[in-house]
């Protein structure tokens, strides 16, 4: 019995250990300085949760981020707007929300869950794209109904109702049963780029990000829909400041730089 | 008494999130929700696919369960290994594993295609490999433990009475281990009723081809609540009637 909880303690003891170990190396290398960025020397830890279209820049974006405000951890997640608004709806603690459409950011206005006005900070366009080389021969929207199965989001996600959109005004009506509906951009892509879904409509941005793995098809402004995304702390924030830093950094010129080199548009 | 607690709190783990949803659920729509055309499709896909994959557990597990059970062939242990894994793996590692080998563009998948017009991906057929996948397992290890209990000897006087091998099998083998099939092949379909990951990886998410009930639950969560609730009620139901169906026989295996 001795034995037993001696090791249980020496046990503990050494998870603690490590665990305070792996909690100091997530904060980067430490503290020579301080950063000459605006409300330097904020702390604390936030939660942002953005739609999927926005994980590759985001995440360069809290790499530059940690560099002007090393004291603040910023963690994301990724996901269909809808989906994270109906988990934030249900009590999902989130310091701040970037959603794809207003749609969402509404159900969230609605509810007095924001902080302040929500901020445009970008804006994004769609895309067909294909498999490399379109062996499809795929040339427009039009062509996607009689292509095969072809990869759309949900149809209440942003990025499928845009899709959706795009498809109306161009007059194409697709069979119910060749559509595949994935459950964020990234699979609705990834269903073109490793599945056998014949070509999808997806934004520019995700095109762009998965580089040669899919080719890119572009919409004709007359059947093109722009999207705008937005930003709002939320009032369930637990680090009010932290938050409020985020947001401004993307309205700043090195967040928007960041934005306009991974293919994003300024807010419309 | 500390017992009775520990498993009064183990009864509660399994019963607090049933009667959760329960509580949530809004009644006074469930049946509308239910026999919508997507709520219908998904049901009937959903029952389709998993009475097949059952079928083909069946069909293949079967003998494998033998060669597991009552052969000496080399390498058994890795060869039980394999048949497990699909058990151990994350279902979405299994779709992007059947992807690998079936998709258009892997050796196999085109060469189905160009030769007899094949093509399992987004196709039902293709939602049915993929729950066979994840639930044969189910089944071989519980029809391998049923054959190792047998007692051989009635199979050897059988035998020895005259009995030709499939006649021995057909008429004393199947009969002892039929509580093993029966409970094999209801937790192969209880499995692959639940199957999402390895589903809309392979198959893809196509209303009234592959969407099964788990994934429609997972789109109309954002949309419409009230109907992935009414949704989730049904799988919840048949797992539970599977559960309790079941605890006698595993009782009475042991």
């Amino acid at each position: 019995m001795t034995l037993g909880r001696r090791l249980a303690v020496v046990v503990f003891a050494a998870l603690c250990l490590l665990v305070a170990g792996c909690g100091s190396d997530a904060e980067g290398p430490s503290a020579t300085t301080a950063s000459n960025g605006s409300g330097s020397g904020l702390t604390g830890s936030i939660t942002v949760a953005a739609a999927s279209s926005l994980t590759e820049v985001f995440t360069a974006l809290g790499d530059e981020f940690r560099s002007a405000q090393p004291g603040i951890e910023v963690t994301f997640t990724f996901n269909a707007s809808s989906t994270m608004a109906a988990q934030i709806l249900e009590g999902a603690p989130v310091d701040v929300f970037a959603p794809a459409d207003a749609v969402n950011m509404e159900k969230l206005t609605d509810e007095g869950l924001v902080v302040d006005e929500p901020v445009a900070f970008a804006s994004n366009e769609l895309v067909i794209v294909t498999k490399p080389a379109n062996p499809a021969d795929i040339v427009g929207l039009h062509d996607l109904a009689t292509a095969g199965v072809i990869s759309l989001c949900g149809a209440d996600a942003p990025c499928g109702k845009f899709a959706q959109q795009a498809l109306d005004g161009a007059g194409t009506v697709l069979d119910e049963s060749n559509v595949t509906r994935g459950q964020n951009a990234k699979a609705t892509l990834g269903a073109v780029a490793q599945g056998d879904a014949v070509a999808g409509i997806v934004y520019v941005t995700d095109a762009r990000a998965a580089g040669d793995s899919v080719e890119a098809i572009a919409i004709p402004d007359d059947q093109q829909v722009v999207v705008t995304y937005s930003i709002a702390v939320l009032a369930g924030t637990s680090n009010v400041d932290a938050a409020e830093a985020w947001v401004a950094f993307m309205g700043s010129e090195a967040g928007q730089a960041i934005l306009a080199s991974f293919g994003f548009l300024p807010p419309a | 008494m500390a017992v009775v607690v520990l498993a009064a709190v183990a009864v509660a783990f399994f019963a607090v999130p049933l009667i959760g949803l329960l509580q949530r659920a809004n009644w006074s729509t469930v049946w509308t929700d239910l026999t919508t055309e997507q709520s219908l499709d998904a049901l009937r896909l959903s029952l389709v696919c998993s009475l097949s994959a059952a079928a083909l557990a069946i069909v293949f597990g079967t003998p494998l369960a033998w060669v597991l059970a009552r052969t000496e062939v080399p390498g058994r242990a890795l060869l039980r290994g394999l048949v497990l894994l699909p058990m151990v793996l994350p279902p979405v590692v299994g779709g992007v594993a059947l992807l690998a080998a079936f998709s258009l563009r892997s050796p196999l998948g085109g060469w189905l295609h160009d030769v007899a017009g094949i093509q399992l991906t987004f196709s039902t057929p293709g939602a049915v490999l993929a729950e066979t996948f994840v639930a044969m397992p189910f089944y071989v290890i519980t029809v391998e433990a049923g054959l190792r209990s047998v007692d051989q000897r009635y199979e050897r006087a059988a035998a020895s009475l005259g009995a030709g091998r499939l006649e021995v099998f057909r008429r004393v083998t199947l009969p002892l281990i039929a509580p093993s099939v029966v409970a094999g092949a209801v937790l192969a379909w209880a499995r692959a009723l639940g199957e999402f990951g390895a589903t809309i990886t392979f198959a893809g998410n196509i209303a009234g081809r592959t969407q099964t009930l788990p994934l429609a639950v997972y789109l109309q969560l954002e949309t419409d609540q009230d109907a992935a609730i009414a949704l989730s009620l049904v799988l919840l139901v048949v797992s539970l009637v599977v559960l309790v169906s079941l605890r006698d026989r595993w009782i009475a295996r042991a």
